[in-house]
């Protein structure tokens, strides 16, 4: 095994430990864009570009896009309620 | 040494499933969820590695260089993109019951429990 | 079930599936070490015989094409699942806040960003059409073209403009577009039953390795995948949008 493929390996670990502890929902969708990166590189290293560029626009742009929004519309809702019972 | 990649795919495993357990907000879950699904990614292709190996495209590399697996970067690729939409699925369920039961956290899903 | 005692659990269940999860793993062949007869053997025949260079798009689109198929519905269904969960509901208004939907703007975006944002459109659909069309020669194919194709039009709501968004990728031709490329890939399976009498087996002329054209229906079926992808991302991230900047509770006022 290679010294990169040692040290992506460490960084996805990281990462994905990361993702699971991080403060809130809205830190946690940003982290899990930074952790898609890892693992872009990860499936580089392996020697394997056609995963690595699915991951990277999926973990960039599809998946974020959609948790954000749905906070969003969470957010909004919360808003409404209030509204509502006051 | 050689036992790092299964050993980092363990742990995302596990890593995973303690966000999904420790959450309390619906979105965290399905986040956390998507690390236990990435650990799946790392095992897959940590097997399909061939020391040396050169990726499965011989559009510049003669067709003799010895390459790693196709086959597990397949089931990987598709699993990706699909992974995705489903993640979008769960999140719009997820939209759905802070609708219906103003709040995110799994506990105040009474409905679910009666 | 409180917090504290579902975290008791987990730490003796998670103790005792990770000790066994790392005891199966050590069963595995070392890493590096792999000795799978039927990887071996598609990377030693793959181009003799299927005249595409990039093997992953070989076996995604030709010799595992059928188990692609299935994926590929796995991939329609969760976005009709999507369509039918955040649908309009009764009881709900659709009211575009003004400031949020025609001229919305994001905190701290400056007329540069949109600029830029508007100009990366072009360049990003030919990036996506370059990957979905090369994909039997060079890394790419239908499932990573599709997914920059969709991000496309999302540029138009980076640069504040989710109406015009709509206007450019309207709901109809998005969700025709994940239809034809669904109903498009079954098609070429069919095609190879008809003139070949195996499903998804290549009727097409093969072309030769390396060329835009070879690879008989990895080309067409990388396309229509593409097509279904790309409609199939953007049917789901309009109706987040719609859900987050459109819809509210309460009847129409």
């Amino acid at each position: 095994m290679t010294v990169l493929q040692v040290a992506v390996l460490v960084a996805v670990a990281v990462g994905g430990g990361a993702v699971v502890v991080a403060p809130n929902a809205l830190r946690q969708a940003l982290v899990l864009g930074i952790y898609g990166l890892a693992l872009t590189m990860l499936f580089f290293v392996f020697q394997d570009p056609d995963v690595a560029l699915s991951e990277i626009v999926v973990s960039t742009v599809g998946l974020p896009v959609m948790v954000l929004l749905a906070l969003r519309k969470v957010h909004h809702q919360e808003g409404e309620r209030e509204e509502d019972s006051s | 040494m050689s036992f790092l990649p299964f050993a980092v795919a363990a742990w995302l495993f596990v890593a995973g499933l303690y966000g999904v357990i420790s959450s309390d907000n619906l979105v965290r879950t399905i986040v956390s969820l998507t690390v236990v699904q990435s650990s799946t990614y790392v095992l897959l292709l940590g097997v399909g590695y061939v020391k040396g190996g050169k990726a499965a495209i011989f559009a510049d590399i003669p067709q003799v260089s010895s390459a790693v697996d196709p086959v597990v970067q397949v089931l990987v690729l598709t699993d990706i993109v699909i992974e995705a939409t489903v993640t979008g699925l769960l999140l719009a369920l997820a939209v759905q019951a802070h609708k219906r039961f103003g709040s995110l956290d799994p506990n105040d899903l009474r409905a679910l429990r009666d | 079930m409180s917090r504290g005692v579902r975290l008791a659990l987990f730490g003796v269940a998670g103790a005792g599936f990770a000790a066994v999860l790392v005891i199966g793993m050590t069963g595995l062949p070392d890493f590096g070490s792999y000795h799978g007869v039927y990887g071996q053997i598609i990377d030693g025949i793959g181009v003799t015989v299927r005249h595409g260079t990039d093997l992953i798009t070989a076996l995604n689109f030709d010799i595992r094409g059928f188990d692609t198929l299935g994926e590929e519905f796995i991939l329609f269904a969760s976005v009709l699942g999507i369509v039918l969960i955040l649908r309009q509901l009764g009881g709900e208004r659709h009211q575009p806040h003004q400031e949020e939907s025609d001229e919305h703007h994001f905190a701290g975006a400056s007329e540069a960003l949109r600029a830029l944002a508007l100009a990366l459109i072009p360049s990003v659909i030919a990036v996506g059409v370059y990957i979905v069309v090369h994909g039997q020669i060079t890394p790419g194919g239908g499932f990573q073209g599709g997914v920059i194709l969709a991000a496309a039009p999302l540029a138009m709501f980076i640069a504040g403009r989710y109406m015009r968004m709509r206007v450019i990728a309207p709901h109809l031709v998005i969700e025709l577009g994940d239809v034809i490329g669904a109903a498009g890939y079954a098609l070429v399976g069919l095609s190879g039953l008809v003139f070949v009498g195996i499903f998804f087996k290549n009727s097409l002329p093969l072309g030769i390795p390396g060329h835009l054209l070879s690879g008989g229906q990895m080309d067409v079926a990388s396309v229509f995948v593409g097509l279904e992808v790309s409609g199939a991302f953007l049917v789901a991230w309009t109706h987040f949008l719609d859900q987050a900047l459109l819809i509210r509770s309460g009847k129409q006022s």
